[in-house]
This record gives structure tokens, C-alpha cells and sequence, in this order.
């Protein structure tokens, strides 16, 4: 057997803390083969971050404690002088990051950012570096290299910059890359890209990759073999296409059955939740089949009827707009009572404006949204605060969506007070019930929100919306920040609670597999206009438009044996609906494909008219 | 960008000086009063205010003094009858080059030190440069002045303490110790910016890139961070400016020191109208285009704020 590039053994990292010394990561062994793709899956908190920061020696020195062995072939790294260590860095061993918005230096070039790991390891001169700098951009498809190597980074798009990283990274050919869940931060589409490239880089320069990752279709997509991760230790190790089909331990199968799988829920009519298998026992328990929760015969909790949003971009002082956004063009839809309808599609195609336009917090231009026939855009001040009652909204990031200095029960009860709904001994009385209603205990109502985990706060939220009693909640990417397993149940719960209570969903997202088990209908959005609509299993199964099909093969599927033929590394962007001001959106007209499934009859390829299309203020 | 930093420097010139007009004519004391003794005749008072203009009914007083400035017309003092406009040009050099002085003394002690008690975070060097810092905010500049007088001017006789000099060397001389006292305040403030700017870019993710790509813990600050920190502490200095000035004018007593700040005392202590306008005036453009260089330094600083004409 080849020796291993990377052999991690009896890897314990310890952090001090206010209480001492804290072990996050306990006893990880592994090891990497050349050109092999190891995984490293496990949930937030699983210490997979911190195992590979303390690969790379990037551990806070004076607060952090390293133990066991680490080996880069045969050279041990923890024994290494940091001098030493820093020549490893960025030369044999190279790391890409999560979030390719903040990882790059905003004030230096991108040239100067990817040529400095050169002069650094390398030795070259100035001038070989920039040529070389040239070479690495072509190689991770960025066009027109030679001239935007003196661009900074806040002219690349989010993609782009994951790509700037990845040249940045593979400057100095390391041997190994550690790559941090490159593609978390990034749109499916983009992600789908990213992967392709990693991959071929790959295969290209011989290396191996270390790829931490929470999502087990990347996983099942990218990894030869896979180290399952949980509270710091190691749970499950093995290669990639056993853990699929074979999973030993418990903690695995919990994990492999909240992934959403897309297609799961082929010949099922009804929205379905996600099985559940218990973390410690590993003992699984299918969902129950769902009753229907809609009457077609029902009016429409909601009607959406051609809403317009677009917004003005500012040209400078004394001179009038440069630009405006069609952020939501002609949109329509309805939302019957205990339906759930998706608005999917990826950073910009305005479905977050739409939810915001029905919730009235952003104005918009023209249309009519109608919540139980009454015209909410019609209504104002009093009559407007009366109506909006009908609809809450749970939003995507539950750290930044609670109050940190108002209890739970604070929370939950405000919005009865806001809306006199009840007087205040009235409304603690209620808080205690909702709570007991997403799963929580009534007496958790005297807690801050920092003393409850991400899951439990979004049930908060829940609580929160739940206690005007909405006919609708608008749910924006309400589970996108969530661990899986997590996210399983709070979708879980808003099925539940829809079943109970015939709420309606408007859910935005972007994650397909969770649109799957959740919605009856979807709607898929593309640059403000809604491209195609209709009941779920059609969307899914016979997809019409261009777009709907590219969005859904972008999906990665958490099955190895199904690994997708590479596609092609094309390097599109997420185009902007930044148009100029006389431009006039063209008539648009619906094909019906079947009962209720209507797909835009026009082409897709629209000319990009702004000629800037990577640089719009909605490209990630 | 620049002419809209113009336009938006000249409507805030014009509402210092229309404050200034306003709060001239509300404070108690008559200026003829105070030009002409207490003794004066009624007659002698009233032919003093119809030569001012001070007779006239005030809208028309605005406009005469709006008209003066927009025509760079200062006039005369009404107590001395100088010109105004001569007596601000011979007293600015020092000003400005007090302020000058002052603030590289605040850069020079202040950024390294900020640097140093960030980087070292929780060590005896930190520890010492807060203490400094903090040391350098409770002290009020004029005591600073006096001491920094009695120690270096006084007692070990190594600069003039009196006036501001002639001719280069000297007036260089003369500038060392007010530099100093307006300096060593100014540095206190900015070691404490630098330290919690750079201390918060020390925590951004392009950091950690930085030194995944085995980048020197030296370069890490100074060609990474550093950069990047600067940002917040010039805006700090954008503002400082305001305090730099007021803390100039004291100064310039403790030294006697020639200066705008003591013709804008001797004019205020004689109701000088136009004297005082138009010292104020001249502050309040300083300000104005020490903020605008403060914002062609964060366009040199910050490549996001280049507008990319398209």
C-alpha cells in the first residue's frame, strides 16, 4: 500500500474555556491515500471544523491544545517549529473556506491575494508569479483572467470567489486540500459548478481533498470514503457506498434519514414527513401517511394576482436612477386553506421579495394581494395592521430573529399584546400552550433565546407566529440555517401543525429535497417571473421549463450509486434583473401541461441587457 | 464624489456661519460698548453702529455678511480697524502647522501603539499602553500643556516655550513642545482606535485565509490587517480634528502662541462681530477640508469605494 498523504491518529483538540480545558475533538483517526476524496460529515458542533483547522496548525495558539499525531506523509506536523508549520501552509497542505464572501482580503487585489502564496512558497519572481497567476484563474474557468487580476474582490460574484480561493489554493500544487464546506454559502446551481471543478482539479493535479461537509449529497456526490462525525469523536468510517446502503451505527442511520432525498416521494400525492430514527437506539419509525389537508372547493386563503415589485438603483447626486430592478414581474398565484405552496429558486430570482411584498414590509408597484378577498395592498394604517393579523412570517436566520434580551415567553406573547389580542395575564397563559404545541416545555417561557439550540429557537419563532392565529405563515428559508436532523423536525412539526390547525404555508426556498416532502404546489421563480407552477409530483417528475430542469439536475443526490456523469464546468453566473429604465417587460404567456401545471411559453435565453450581469446588487 | 463632498462642505460651511451670526447677535454685551468704552456718548455709539452696519434691521445685516463671504470680504476689526483678512492669513501658518505637527505625533505614537497592544493582547505591553491611553483621556490638554512646559521648557531648558518662532528652524523649534502636548492626547485616542479596529479585523475570515496560505504573522498584520483597520481610525480622525482645534486654542494661550485660536479669543473677548465670524469661518473650513482629505484617504484605503464608471 502507498503511503498515505495525510494519517490523522488520536487527534484530540482541547480549547480553554472559562471552565478549563474543554475537548471538542476526541481521539479522530484517519487517513488520506493520494488523489483519494475523504469526507468528514457530521452535524454543527461535530468538531469537523476544528479538525481541520488543527491540521493546518490554525488553532488559536495560546488558547487551544493539540494532541495525538498528525502526519504529512512521513513528516509529524505537531512537532514542526511554527516557521516550519508556515511553510507547510498554503504550500503542501492549502485550504478553502465556507463563506467566499469574507475569506478574501478586501482591500488587495485578487492578483496580488493568489500571487502572494507564490512568492511566498515558491520563490518566484514578481513578474512569473502574475503570469502564473494568469494560468491558475484560466484553470478554475474565470474569464478574462489576464484583465481582472487587478480587480478587487468586491467586484466577483460569491461563485467567483470560490473559484479565486480554489486558484489561491492550488498555487503551489499542495499535496493535500482541505476543503471547509466550500459550497454551503453558494446556490444550488453554483454549487453544482464548484464540485464539478473541485473534482476535476482533482484529477487534473493528483491531489488529495479532505472535504468537511454537513450535507450527505455532497457527500454521496464527491467522497470516496466518508468519516461520520459526532460531539468531537468519530462515530462511523468507511468508504462512501457502504455508510450509504450499510449504515452501522445509529447515530448515521438518523442522520442518512433526514436527508431529504429528491425523488423519495415519487407515486406519493400527499406531502410526507420525514422518518425518524432514534439517535441512540438507532430504531426507525416511518411516517404516517397524511390525511389531505386541502378541499379544492376551499376559496383561496391567499391570492397573489399579477404583483409587480421593482426597485430604483440610485446613479449618483443630482442625476436620476442608473437602473432598476424587476425583482418581481407579474407574479400570481394562490394559496388554498391547509396548503402548502413552494416559491423556489436560487439568490436574486425575487421569491424573498414576493414574501415581502405580501407581508407588506416592502411596497409593491402594482398588483393586488388579496388574504381572504380582502385587498391588502388597498388597506392602510389601522385596517391594514387589523388584516395583516392573518399572515406571519418566520424568517431564516433564528439567532438574528429573537430579541437576545426578551424572554421566550416575551416573545411569544408580544404579538397577542401588540395586537390586543388578550391582556397580559391572558396572553402568559396562552405562551405555555404554544409552547407545549412545537415541542417545547411551557416553563422554558422565563428563558433567554441564547440558552436554546438553533432548532429550538426557530420552534420559538413558530410559537411567535402562531400566537395571532394566522390563517398563513410565510416561511423564508425558514429551515435553510438548520443541522438535518434538526431541520427534519421542524419541518416535521409544520406539517404537523398544518394538519391540526389547516394553516397555510408559503414556503420559500431553495433546498428542493425539503420542498419535496413539504409543499403540495410549486411554484419555480427565475429572474422576478414565475417560470412554471403546478402540483408537486409534476414539477418533480416531468419538469418543463429549461430552468426548472437545470435547478433540479443541480441538485446533488445523497446516493453514491447514482453519482450524476460530470457536467460540464460552465462557468454561468446567476444572472441579475437589473434592466435598464425603458425597458418593458415582455408579455408573457403560460403553456398548461396538465391540470393546474402551467409552464412560461418563451425562451430563456434572455440577452443580458445591463451587460454586467455578475455584478447585480442580487448576485451572491 | 468629490463635488458632491464640495456641494455638501459649502451648505455646512454656510450653517456654521449663519449659527455663528445668530449666537454673535443673542449673546448679551453691546460691541459698540465694547470698542468704545463705557464713557462713549450716545452720539458717538450710535455713528460707531451706523459705520458698522450695525444699525441696519438684521435680515439686511445677514445678507451683507453672506454677501462678504461668498466675496472672501472680511473687512476691518471694529476695535483695531486691521484688516481682518491679513490678520487671519499672518496667524493661520501656525495653526495649520500645529495641527500638522500634532497629528503625525498622534499617528506616529498612537498607531504603532494601538498595534502593539493588540497584537500582544492581555500582556504587560498591552496592559501599559491602555493605561497610557486611558491616562492620555483624563488628562485635559491645557494641564498636559503646562507640565510638558514646565518639565521640558522650564526645568530642562531644551525648547523655547514662548511664541511661535521666526524663520524655519526656530518656528520648528518653537512648535516641538504644543506638537507634543496636542500629540500625546491625540495619540491616546488613536492607540485605543487602532487597537479595537484591528483587533476586530483580526477575527475576519480573509485573516484566516491569510495565514492558511502560510503568510508571516508579521505580513498577517501589517500587509492583512493593518490595512483594513485603518479604515474606522481615520474616520476617527475626521472627527478628532473638531477636538484637535479647540484643544489648539488652549494651547496657544499656555505657549503664547500667535494663531487663529487667540485672534478668535481676542475677538470674542471684544465683541468683535466680524473678527469672530470670520475666525470662525476659518475653522469651520478647516474641518470641512480636513474631512474631505479624510475621504480621499479612505478612497486610497478602500478599493470599494472607487466607483467603477461603467
Amino acid at each position: 500500500m502507498t503511503q498515505p498523504v495525510l494519517s490523522v491518529s488520536n487527534l484530540t483538540t482541547s480549547f480553554l474555556t472559562n471552565g478549563g480545558w474543554k475537548s471538542v475533538v476526541r481521539n479522530v483517526s484517519f487517513s488520506i491515500a493520494p488523489k483519494e476524496t475523504l469526507a468528514v460529515v457530521g452535524e454543527s458542533g461535530s468538531g469537523k471544523s476544528v479538525t481541520a483547522l488543527s491540521i493546518m496548525g490554525l488553532t488559536p495558539p495560546d488558547r487551544s491544545r493539540i494532541g495525538g499525531s498528525i502526519k504529512l506523509e512521513s513528516t509529524e506536523l505537531l512537532k514542526l517549529s511554527p516557521a516550519r508549520m508556515r511553510h507547510i501552509r498554503g504550500n503542501e497542505i492549502a485550504m478553502i473556506f465556507q463563506e467566499p464572501m469574507t475569506s478574501l482580503n478586501p482591500v488587495l487585489t485578487i492578483g496580488s491575494q493568489i500571487s502572494e502564496a507564490l512568492t511566498l512558497h515558491r520563490g518566484i519572481s514578481q513578474r512569473e508569479a502574475e503570469s502564473e497567476t494568469v494560468r491558475l484563474l484560466e484553470r478554475v474557468r474565470i474569464p478574462s483572467a489576464r484583465t481582472r487580476i487587478n480587480e478587487y474582490p468586491h467586484g466577483f460574484s460569491g461563485g467567483m470567489r470560490q473559484r479565486v480561493m480554489i486558484a489561491m489554493a492550488l498555487a503551489c500544487r499542495p499535496k493535500l486540500l482541505i476543503a471547509d464546506e466550500p459550497t454551503t454559502a453558494l446556490d444550488v446551481t453554483i454549487q453544482a459548478q464548484i464540485l464539478d471543478l473541485i473534482k476535476t482539479l482533482q484529477e487534473e493535479e493528483g491531489m488529495a481533498v479532505l472535504f468537511i461537509t454537513h450535507d450527505m449529497g455532497v457527500v454521496a456526490e464527491i467522497a470516496d470514503r466518508t468519516v461520520v462525525m459526532y460531539d468531537g469523536e468519530t462515530v462511523e468510517a468507511g468508504a462512501t457506498a457502504e455508510i450509504f446502503s450499510d449504515p452501522k451505527h445509529a447515530y448515521t442511520r438518523s442522520l442518512l434519514a433526514a436527508v431529504p432525498k429528491l425523488g423519495s416521494l415519487h407515486g406519493i400525492d400527499q406531502p410526507t414527513r420525514f422518518p425518524t430514527v432514534d439517535r441512540i437506539t438507532g430504531v426507525a419509525k416511518e411516517p404516517e401517511r397524511r390525511a389531505n389537508t386541502v378541499n379544492e372547493e376551499d376559496r383561496p386563503v391567499l391570492e397573489v394576482k399579477s404583483l409587480v415589485a421593482r426597485f430604483d438603483m440610485p446613479g449618483g447626486f443630482l442625476r436620476g436612477p442608473s437602473g432598476r430592478i424587476h425583482a418581481v414581474e407579474n407574479v400570481s398565484f394562490d394559496v388554498r386553506p391547509g396548503e402548502t405552496l413552494a416559491l423556489v429558486g436560487e439568490s436574486g430570482c425575487g421569491k424573498t421579495t414576493t414574501g415581502r411584498c405580501i407581508m407588506r414590509l416592502t411596497t409593491a408597484k402594482s398588483g393586488s394581494i388579496l388574504l381572504n378577498q380582502a385587498d391588502l395592498l388597498a388597506l392602510d394604517g389601522r385596517a391594514l395592521r387589523e388584516k395583516r393579523k392573518g399572515i406571519q412570517m418566520i424568517f431564516q436566520d433564528p439567532y438574528a430573529s429573537l430579541n437576545p434580551r426578551m424572554t421566550a415567553g416575551e416573545a411569544i406573547a408580544e404579538p397577542m399584546l401588540v395586537n390586543k389580542l388578550a391582556d397580559s395575564a391572558e396572553a402568559y397563559a396562552k405562551v405555555g400552550e404554544l409552547l407545549k404545541r412545537v415541542g417545547l416545555l411551557p416553563d422554558m417561557a422565563g428563558r433567554y433565546p441564547y440558552e436554546f439550540s438553533g432548532g429550538q429557537r426557530q420552534r420559538i419563532c413558530i410559537a411567535r407566529a402562531l400566537a395571532v392565529e394566522p390563517r398563513l405563515i410565510v416561511a423564508d428559508e425558514s429551515v435553510s440555517a438548520l443541522d438535518v436532523s434538526v431541520k427534519a423536525q421542524v419541518v416535521n412539526l409544520m406539517m404537523e401543525l398544518q394538519e391540526r390547525l389547516k394553516l397555510s404555508y408559503l414556503f420559500i426556498s431553495h433546498d428542493m429535497g425539503v420542498v419535496e416532502r413539504i409543499s403540495h404546489r410549486v411554484a419555480v421563480m427565475y429572474l422576478g417571473e414565475i417560470v412554471e407552477i403546478g402540483p408537486r409530483a409534476a414539477i418533480f417528475n416531468n419538469p418543463q421549463h429549461p430552468y426548472t430542469r437545470k435547478l433540479l439536475s443541480a441538485v446533488p443526490v445523497a446516493d453514491p450509486t447514482q453519482r450524476q456523469r460530470k457536467r460540464s464546468i460552465a462557468n454561468e453566473e446567476i444572472v441579475s434583473p437589473l434592466r435598464p429604465l425603458d425597458y418593458a417587460p415582455p408579455k408573457r404567456r403560460y403553456r398548461q401541461i396538465s391540470p393546474g401545471h402551467l409552464v412560461m411559453d418563451s425562451n430563456l435565453d434572455r440577452v443580458d441587457l445591463m451587460g454586467s450581469s455578475n455584478r447585480g446588487p442580487f448576485c451572491k | 464624489m468629490l463635488f458632491n463632498r464640495v456641494v455638501d462642505s459649502a451648505i455646512t460651511i454656510i450653517m456654521v456661519v449663519s449659527l455663528v451670526f445668530v449666537a454673535m447677535r443673542i449673546l448679551p454685551g453691546d460691541p459698540a460698548v465694547a470698542a468704545l468704552g463705557e464713557y462713549a456718548t450716545p452720539e458717538q455709539l450710535a455713528a460707531f453702529r451706523a459705520r458698522m452696519g450695525l444699525d441696519a434691521p438684521l435680515w439686511l445685516q445677514y445678507l451683507t455678511f453672506l454677501r462678504d463671504i461668498v466675496t472672501l470680504n472680511f473687512g476691518t476689526s471694529m476695535i483695531t480697524g486691521e484688516s481682518i483678512a491679513a490678520m487671519l492669513l499672518a496667524n493661520l501658518p501656525y495653526t495649520v502647522e500645529l495641527t500638522v505637527a500634532a497629528m503625525l505625533v498622534g499617528m506616529i505614537i498612537g498607531v504603532p501603539m494601538g498595534v502593539l497592544s493588540a497584537t500582544r493582547r492581555g500582556s504587560a505591553a498591552d496592559y501599559s499602553a491602555r493605561v497610557i491611553a486611558l491616562a492620555g483621556f483624563c488628562v485635559p490638554d491645557f494641564f498636559l500643556g503646562a507640565l510638558i512646559l514646565i518639565i521640558f521648557g522650564l526645568k530642562l531648558d531644551l525648547f523655547p516655550v514662548m511664541g511661535g518662532g521666526v524663520g524655519f528652524a526656530d518656528r520648528m523649534e518653537h512648535l516641538v513642545l504644543p506638537a507634543l502636548t496636542l500629540g500625546l492626547v491625540m495619540a491616546a485616542f488613536t492607540s485605543r482606535l487602532t487597537r479595537s479596529a484591528l483587533l476586530e479585523v483580526l477575527r475576519r475570515d480573509y485573516i484566516r485565509t491569510a495565514r492558511a496560505k502560510g503568510v508571516d504573522e508579521h505580513w498577517v498584520i501589517y500587509k492583512h490587517a493593518l490595512r483594513n483597520a485603518l479604515i474606522p481610525v481615520v474616520t476617527g480622525f475626521g472627527i478628532y480634528i473638531l477636538t484637535m482645534l479647540s484643544g489648539s486654542i488652549a494651547i496657544e494661550l499656555i505657549f503664547a502662541r500667535p494663531g487663529v485660536g487667540s485672534v478668535l479669543i481676542n475677538g470674542i473677548n471684544s465683541r468683535d462681530y466680524p473678527m469672530v465670524q470670520a475666525g470662525l469661518l476659518v475653522f469651520a473650513l478647516f474641518v470641512v477640508l480636513v474631512n474631505i482629505a479624510m475621504d480621499l484617504i479612505y478612497v486610497l484605503i478602500d478599493p470599494r469605494l472607487r466607483r467603477v464608471s461603467k
